[in-house]
């Protein structure tokens, strides 16, 4: 891999027994590696092995009762909170992220303060947010437990993740493409819209389905935001419904402790989710490294 | 009219822009309002250094130390497990690995990132718990399986970091380590290491951050008995899981001292962003 250091595996021995200490932290690096592999391997395939027998229909029934431990109405509210949760923080974030690395003059103070704060927002705990939703959404502005209580919260949660995947992605843009553009003697938005967003694109698509990852992961946000009804919500007020979402439903089970064959199976589902999201994110950005 | 689209578009580019600073105040102000109030009715020092947390009792007592020790040990003990091991494997990313292999390594790493923790909590309740109790003996409910499971939740974070700050080092000083007669070990460990040295540290401030804000995998595998903690295979009960557990049925002073537990988490998250921040600079 070193170019510069190609030793044969002979060479490499006769520095292991010249040398032990580089012998012992050769080791220590290779197990701990084994370690956080096998880690990952182990804990997937547990779930799985354990998880995938209990997959039955009755999962996903559309009424939840405690006899069939349906995980439907979980995966559709998960589906709503996340739609709307993008809908709130995608175009807050990318065009924040526009205005970062297209609009703010080098040296702005207050371009510093939103990078700060951003930095903030993204190193607060989910809990935390969970605690400001509950004493903001749901207490403060009167929304109650609902729906849009759990899907704001959960976009300032994402927003910072949005906003700096996409800073990423329209600095990697070349600067010849937005010369090029002014040139032909389009304006700075036309520029922005037109050239650098539509070539940005595959870089801010990742960063979004990573957001998405991580709204399906969320339950310490939702509890006291969203609650744990386990009903689809309904009616022309139905985003002022309490729901729970996929994570919440697997809190749920996995602390009532009476569904451990049923907590396995959404614990299957949950993977089989945040495994697929993953793939697609680092699949759209490898193409973007293409281009 | 071009002219006046560009303008209005440039205000609602700012004004997004500004929603982070405006998210930050706003749960600044809610925190801080609804939480300290209460620290001044129990009395600073009461809340923050009283031992016992009994809010249902008459008088109550609204002590938090059994909480921050919690968080605090937890979270050092999830260090002791995941920084050597984060950091090595970082080593290996960054130094050993041959291309094809970090192929698969590098989304692997990832996908660890982007588990969700109720399903982390889930293996330690039915994997690290029974293995704990069966061979330490005790209900396997403790800060010790709390501090192993933490470790394996923040290793994604302190590889990655570790990996990039490691490949950041100029690659002259493992050449010129090398020249020297170092062998790679040496060089990666002597050399480079040092020179990535803020870097890790970085890595390492930002999985105690993790680590000390994680609720949902915690309150699954801790026990989470409120009282001070009294030993590594004994339960404890953090910041976070106090918040989680009572606010459901919390009301009056006991609901603001639950708000008040999250105000002092959040102190503590601002004092490691700060540290993150000086780290980070350091770096350049």
């Amino acid at each position: 891999m070193e170019s510069i250091n190609k030793l044969s595996y002979i060479q490499k021995l006769r520095t292991y027994k010249r040398d032990p200490r580089s012998l012992v932290l050769f080791l220590l690096v290779i197990v701990s590696t084994i370690l956080t592999i096998g880690l990952l391997l182990f804990l997937i395939g547990y779930i799985m092995i354990k998880g995938i027998p209990h997959i039955k229909p009755e999962l996903f029934q559309w009424k939840y009762n405690t006899l069939n431990v349906s995980l439907m109405p979980a995966l559709i509210n998960t589906v709503i909170i996340t739609i709307i949760s993008l809908l709130i923080a995608a175009p807050i974030g990318i065009f924040s992220a526009i205005y970062l690395v297209e609009y703010a003059k080098k040296g702005n103070k207050l371009v510093a303060i939103i990078r700060i704060t951003a930095e903030t927002l993204s190193g607060i705990p989910s809990i935390v947010y969970g605690l400001f939703g509950l004493l903001f959404f749901v207490t403060a502005l009167g929304w109650g437990m609902s729906l849009l209580a759990g899907a704001f919260t959960l976009s300032i949660m994402i927003l910072p993740l949005i906003m700096r995947t996409t800073e990423e992605a329209l600095k990697a843009v070349p600067n010849s493409y937005r010369e090029g553009s002014y040139g032909l003697g389009a304006g700075k938005l036309r520029t922005v819209f037109k050239i650098v967003l539509p070539s940005a694109m595959p870089g801010i698509l990742a960063g979004v389905i990573l957001g998405i990852g991580r709204i399906v992961g969320e339950s310490a946000a939702l509890i006291y935001t969203a609650g744990t009804v386990a009903e689809i919500p309904k009616g022309s007020d139905f985003l002022f419904d309490s729901t729970r979402t996929l994570s919440v439903h697997m809190y749920a089970l996995a602390s009532e402790g009476l569904y451990v064959n049923q907590s396995y199976a959404t614990a299957v589902i949950l993977l089989i989710i945040v495994v697929l999201i993953n793939y697609l994110s680092g699949f759209i950005s490898k193409k973007l490294s293409k281009v | 009219m071009t002219k006046y689209k560009e303008s209005i578009m440039k205000a609602i580019f700012f004004a997004a822009a500004c929603t982070s600073i405006l998210a930050v105040t706003l749960i600044c102000l809610f925190l801080f309002i609804n939480g300290v109030p209460a620290i001044a009715k129990i009395g600073i020092f009461d809340f923050l250094m009283g031992t016992t947390w009994k809010p249902n009792n008459t008088p109550p007592s609204f002590g938090i130390l059994p909480m921050i020790l919690g968080s605090i040990y937890v979270t050092a003990g999830a260090a002791v497990v995941g920084v050597p091991v984060g950091v090595l494997t970082a080593v290996f990313m960054a130094k050993y690995c041959p291309k094809k292999l970090y192929r698969i390594l590098k989304p692997a790493i990832n996908l660890l990132a982007g588990i969700p923790s109720i399903v982390y909590g889930f293996f330690g309740l039915v994997v690290i718990v029974p293995f704990i109790r069966d061979t330490f003996g005790g209900t396997g409910n403790s800060m010790l399986t709390a501090s192993i499971l933490l470790g394996i939740m923040i290793l994604p974070t302190i590889v990655g970091i570790s990996e990039s700050s490691i490949r950041a080092t100029p690659q002259s000083y493992y050449e010129g380590a090398l020249a020297l007669g170092a062998s790679h070990e040496r060089s990666t460990f002597f050399v480079v290491l040092p020179a990535a040295k803020s870097g890790i540290m970085a890595a390492i401030v930002l999985g105690i951050g993790r680590a000390i804000g994680e609720t949902m995998a915690v309150i699954m595998v801790a026990g989470n008995q409120a009282r001070m903690p009294a030993g590594l295979l004994k339960g404890v009960r953090t910041l976070t899981a106090n918040i989680i557990i009572e606010m459901g049925y919390a009301a009056e002073l006991h609901r603001e001292a639950l708000i008040a537990t999250g105000v002092v988490l959040f102190v503590f998250i601002l004092i490691i962003n700060l540290l993150l921040s000086l780290l980070k600079r350091r770096t350049g």
